[in-house]
């Protein structure tokens, strides 16, 4: 059978000169477009090679497993672990919940203390606060100026009753990168088992479990240009043997850890996107660095009072996160509406908060009113890179003429003494 | 979220943005909201001393789209009023002309405050003037 589908080609050409094709997308944290790639090789497993995993005495099943096999062993190899503990998932806030609550039930006679970071993604953080309402303890240690946390405060937090530290290695607002491999060693001088959520970073940047001595990792498909709605979870299985309760029960599939029906295309899809991101990463983490930095140096030339959110050094190559002084972040998204961003302004999100990740770096709710991260991918070019930063320029400078706080500022007027009238 | 096309509108022309003279005794100032909030509006009115008619207007916001843009309208239609007429726009008014959704209502609200402290600046100028009159006397 012929799978004549058409592959939507992707912009994996330089556009020429300023040239470019709007709108462009540079919100890769977001989620990223899916590689033709690993379309190409999931779209057999639709139709052709449809079958069920799980059925072992025919053909089809056969296929399926062999396409989910080369899958499995494709992620371990990019992680630096083994195909029987990589378990597949919906994606990566199942993995994280069931990491963390699957842990916290089996070893709870062990103990009840759970030690995260405030600046967790929400599927970490709020899933610690479900299990405070079951009776576990949580600390959730603050982070310094530069989203990093200290690992004083770590060693400090942890008593004979911590079981479990989770803490992510890549922040998806800032891209800041934990000291990782540090913190897996803490915990296992101490027998606590290491959980990390990896989502931002695996495909990035270099991620080895037993370099970095991490015992449970979560993994996402589409944020490294795979598919959405799978994802997996690295379970350890030496030194230590690390035991998960389930979450979801069913027919036992994944080791009892994650019963039901395997999505075949989804996790081939993964495995080829882990395939690609291994072969390519050298490479592309130095190209996408180089465009950061162009987008940064361009913006930064041409703008004052502009911040940078978060560690430079400790960061992904594809991230940056700035805070345009005295311009609120949705208005500037506004008028840079051919280019898809996001911002960290209270407007844009569904909480009507400004962002917690950038209220942790204590840099003020101003700031993350009028901050953007911009999230370069693997089919962002440099054109597109010169064409946000012109865009980005001249909107901040229109909106800041249109700014009471800048007209202040350049008055003299410091606005921190200012006696503002309560909404 | 889909702005309407009258917020976009305002957005990208934004009507009267400036300033006038705060010190001048016929020019209200009221500056509402706070950075930490996310919006803040100056919204200035120039009034007939003889007539009491707002002749001018001007205003500068730090805030989202809707916020520009109810900012924007409020200094369009307090334009050519009377102080009295102009205390008489509601924050309503503004939602319905600009057809904001009810996440943007807080918009409004602002820009309501904003006219309203403009005013209270000025009439505060106009009794202390008046009373530096009297006392002259």
């Amino acid at each position: 059978m012929s799978t004549d589908v058409k592959i939507p080609q992707a912009q994996t050409e330089q556009a020429s000169d300023k040239n470019v094709k709007l709108p462009i997308y540079m919100d890769n944290q977001a989620t990223t477009p899916m590689d033709p790639r690993v379309l190409e090789e999931m779209l057999p497993y639709f139709m052709e090679k449809f079958g069920n995993a799980a059925s072992r005495n025919h053909s089809f099943g056969w296929a399926a497993e062999e396409g989910v096999e080369t899958a499995r062993e494709r992620i371990a190899k990019l992680v630096g672990a083994t195909a029987k503990e990589i378990i597949f998932t919906s994606g990566a806030t199942e993995s994280d919940n069931l990491a963390i609550k699957g842990a916290a039930e089996m070893y709870r006679e062990k103990g009840n203390h759970i030690i995260t970071v405030v600046t967790e993604h929400k599927a970490v953080l709020d899933t610690c606060k479900r299990l405070e309402k079951y009776g576990y303890r949580v600390t959730y240690l603050p982070v310094q100026k530069d989203g990093l946390i200290d690992l004083d405060d770590l060693k400090r937090a942890m008593d004979d009753k911590t079981i479990l530290v989770t803490i992510m290695a890549a922040n998806n607002e800032i891209g800041v990168l934990q000291p990782i491999a540090e913190i897996g060693k803490l915990c296992h001088e101490r027998g606590v088992i290491f959980h990390s959520d990896a989502t931002q970073a695996v495909g990035k940047m270099p991620v080895d479990v037993n370099k970095q001595n991490i015992d449970l990792m979560s993994i996402s498909g589409h944020k490294m240009y795979g598919p959405k709605g799978v994802g997996a979870l690295y379970v350890r299985r030496k030194n230590p043997r690390v035991q998960l309760s389930a979450i979801i029960d069913g027919g036992g599939h994944e080791r009892g850890m994650r019963s039901g029906t395997l999505n075949v295309p989804g996790i081939v899809g993964l495995g080829k996107a882990c395939a690609i991101a291994q072969d390519e990463m050298p490479k592309e983490s130095c190209r996408l660095a180089g465009l950061r930095n162009r987008l940064r140096d361009r913006i930064m030339g041409r703008l004052d009072e502009v911040y940078i959110n978060g560690s430079m050094e400790h960061r992904l190559p594809g991230n940056i996160n700035i805070s345009f002084a005295y311009v609120e972040g949705e208005s500037l998204l506004m008028g840079i509406n051919d280019i898809a961003v996001s911002s960290g302004s209270a407007c844009t999100s569904a909480t009507l908060e400004p962002s917690y990740v950038l209220k942790a770096l204590g840099a003020g709710d101003d700031l993350a009113h009028s901050s953007i991260r911009f999230g370069l991918g693997r089919f962002n070019t440099e054109a597109e890179v010169d064409y946000v930063a012109d865009r980005v320029i001249e909107t901040v400078e229109r909106l800041r003429e249109l700014s009471p706080l800048y007209e202040m500022a350049k008055e003299g007027i410091n606005l921190k003494d200012v006696k503002w009238a309560a909404e | 979220m889909a702005y309407s096309d009258k917020v976009i509108d305002h957005y990208n022309h934004p009507r009267n943005v400036g300033s006038l003279d705060k010190g001048s005794a016929d020019v209200g100032t009221g500056l509402v909201g706070a950075p930490e909030c996310g919006d803040v509006m100056k919204l200035q009115i120039k009034v007939n001393r003889e007539t009491n008619i707002i002749e001018d207007a001007k205003f500068k916001t730090f805030g989202c789209g809707s916020a520009i843009a109810s900012s924007s309208l409020a200094t369009e239609w307090v334009k050519g009023k009377t102080i009295d007429e102009a205390l008489a726009i509601k924050n309503t008014e503004i939602v319905k002309e600009l057809s904001l959704p009810p996440v943007k209502i807080h918009c409004s609200v602002l820009a309501e405050d904003a006219i309203r402290a403009a005013i209270g600046d000025w009439k505060k100028k106009q009794e202390t003037t008046k009373l530096v009159a009297a006392e002259a006397k």
